[in-house]
């Protein structure tokens, strides 16, 4: 076995808890929001929730510059807002609202912000890790010293995608940290009874890649290990790679009950809530309950604040359909496209 | 001008702008020792490993990195060797790099080419030898471009890489070996714009890639019986020019396309129904039926447009 042991701090930083928990508190109210919204019928489409997930991107994210980029899953909300995203463009992009990350185009499935390195939410599993690898490639090609950070869920590690990404990282020693929420379900399907072999760690091992696991829903413990992975990949080291153990509170998307997952297993998951968990870390470091209640109400009033922005922004115009497909051959009114 | 071949044409425009911009990279299997065709031969040694870069046989990763790699800063020109294999990367090329820009409402651009042997050659049978425009083009985000000389696999190759749009360049096969006066240096490209090849008064010839030289053929055999036909290259898929054949198709009154690619859907399709709305011009298509390209010569044949099967239907249409 090649795992890491990630050395253990023995006691996080009271600062940097706080400032985890803020990022996941925010993460938890979109989510909640995201899902009442769906539910009340005031967004399109659907939303595939991350709530109880949320210690991976904050924990992950917290290592990362600004110039270092990730990608993201379908399940991308948690990311976007955990490296910098603006909670107001996300809200109206929910909306598909003009204002919107996507100006409308893409929803929460393809939520993005280039200007801080999230390189997309992507509505195909295991397709952003090419794309990440990719990026990798040309910060190499072009001498930039920074990383991508891969997520993607325990479903893509039996996607094609996922061998060729971790064999070409792997064989041209790219800056890449793969971080893979192990959330136990694939889309409806419990992960483990449609994948032989001893595990998704054993598979990036058998391409070379060093991998490491932690408790995805401790934040502690998270941003200890992909601290650790993190400085090492920047250092040259290649890819490396990151399980991180979670649940997925929800069904698969919004409109999914979750009705074929045994009740007890969900609750049980429930209990091991990250916010809880982080909130009990900081209570033993001193911080007092006010100061994580006012974290939590902050979070809430930027959510609502953000749905008051969006419920009522402009919608785009019909004739902005035919935008940003292409520079050559673009859709052309004169010749008779229509929206 | 300089005389040169497809290949040659193709692999001066590509080292041209590797030297030019430094963000330029190939990227595929085999490139080392200068491709399937050597339409990469010796570009290794001028530009190193990095820049011209041996890959595993990962279709998926090639192009899936080309599209993350092409959004953060760099161009790459993807080899897939045989346009058939791009098939395994069609995620990464129609669900990634076509929808980036629009998905994620204008703040990505994918610039990179895609290049894709195409067309019968040498017998390869069914997964070697498709011709597989009509797919792209019914892509939003693609620009599709068929050369059939070397100059336009020279000047197409050089606006590819300029462009910021992914695209597709479809090399036919059997044209690789073929010469032609080139302008070398800056030509204009001319994306989207079809070439007049043969003037003519009675039928409006239209074609590309390979069967471009067979409509000539026959446009000579039909002139011999009096029949003037005009034969246009069509040069590119997506954007297509309309407006010259619509105006040629207006001024004949009869419009014949002639491809490889099978007939069902082809691409024919899209410019005959284009033209009979706008000019009400009589349409005929040519092209393959709707099978898997055979091995044996004696069954291939169904996919080789013929001089006279074209000379045929023009007479049809004339009559």
């Amino acid at each position: 076995m090649n795992d890491i042991t990630p050395t253990r701090r023995n006691a996080p930083a009271a600062g940097r808890l706080l400032a985890h928990y803020r990022t996941m508190a925010h993460i938890r109210a979109f989510e909640n929001a995201a899902e009442r919204l769906y539910n009340e019928k005031r967004i399109p489409g659907f939303v595939h929730l991350s709530t109880g997930q949320e210690a991976i991107p904050a924990g992950v994210c917290a290592n990362l510059a600004p110039g270092d980029q990730i990608t993201s899953t379908h399940r991308g909300h948690g990311h976007t807002i955990a490296k910098g995203g603006d909670i107001g463009a996300m809200m109206l992009e929910l909306f598909g609202r003009a204002g919107g990350y996507c100006r409308g185009k893409g929803g929460s499935m393809h939520i993005a912000d280039f200007s801080i390195g999230m390189l997309g939410a992507n509505g195909v599993v295991a397709a952003g890790m090419p794309i990440a690898v990719g990026a990798a490639h040309a910060a190499k090609l072009l001498g930039r010293n920074t990383v991508v950070a891969c997520f993607f869920g325990d479903g893509a590690v039996n996607r094609g995608p996922f061998l060729e990404s971790l064999n070409w990282a792997a064989v041209y020693k790219l800056p890449v940290l793969f971080v893979c929420e192990d959330n136990r379900w694939a889309a409806t399907t419990p992960t483990a009874t449609m994948t032989a072999g001893p595990g998704i760690a054993a598979r990036a091992e058998a391409l070379g890649l060093r991998t490491a696991s932690c408790d995805g829903n401790d934040v502690a413990a998270v941003d200890d290990l992909a601290g650790e992975l993190v400085r090492t990949v920047r250092g040259g080291a290649g890819p490396l790679f990151m399980i991180a153990r979670t649940y997925r509170w929800s069904g698969h998307t919004s409109a999914d009950a979750g009705a074929y997952r045994n009740p007890d297993e969900v609750a049980r998951a429930k209990a091991d809530d990250p916010l809880a968990r982080t909130r009990a870390q900081l209570a033993e470091l001193g911080i007092a309950d006010a100061d994580l209640d006012a974290a939590v109400a902050a979070a809430e009033a930027e959510i609502a604040a953000a749905i008051a922005n969006a419920e009522h922004a402009p919608a785009p115009r019909l004739e902005d359909a035919l935008r940003e497909v292409q520079d050559v051959g673009a859709p052309d009114f004169a010749r008779g496209a229509r929206p | 001008m300089t005389m040169m071949s497809v290949v040659e044409a193709s692999r001066r425009a590509l080292a041209e702008e590797m030297r030019r911009d430094a963000t330029v990279w190939a990227l595929g299997e085999d490139l080392g020792r200068g491709g399937v065709f050597q339409q990469y031969k010796g570009l290794q040694a001028e530009f190193g490993p990095a820049r011209v870069l041996d890959t595993p046989i990962s279709e998926a990763a090639i192009m899936g990195a080309a599209v993350g790699a092409a959004m953060c800063g760099t161009r790459p020109v993807v080899e897939t060797r045989y346009l058939d294999f791009t098939l395994c990367a069609a995620d990464e090329l129609v669900n990634q790099a076509a929808k980036a820009r629009y998905m994620f409402g204008g703040q990505a651009r994918v610039p990179l080419v895609v290049r894709q042997p195409t067309g019968l050659w040498m017998n390869c049978a069914a997964q070697h030898s498709q011709s597989l425009e009509a797919w792209w083009a019914h892509m939003p985000g693609l620009v599709v471009l068929v050369p059939a000389t070397p100059a336009d696999s020279y000047a197409m190759m050089k606006a590819a890489i300029r462009c910021d749009d992914p695209v597709i360049l479809l090399e036919h096969k059997e044209l690789w070996g073929i010469t032609g006066e080139v302008e070398e240096g800056e030509p204009d490209a001319r994306l989207g714009k079809s070439r007049l090849c043969r003037r003519g008064r009675d039928v409006t010839i239209v074609s590309w890639s390979l069967t471009v030289q067979t409509c000539l053929d026959a446009a000579a055999t039909l002139a011999r019986d009096g029949i003037e036909a005009e034969v246009i290259d069509l040069r590119c898929i997506w954007p297509w020019d309309q407006e010259a054949i619509i105006a040629s198709a207006e001024k004949t009154k009869r419009l014949l396309v002639v491809h490889e690619a099978v007939l069902t859907a082809g691409f024919g399709a899209e410019i005959a129904a284009t033209v009979a709305e706008a000019t009400g011009a009589r349409v005929k298509r040519l092209g393959s039926p709707r099978i898997p390209v055979p091995f044996s010569p004696a069954l291939e044949a169904a996919f080789r447009r013929t001089p006279e099967e074209i000379i045929a239907a023009a007479r049809m249409l004339v009559a």
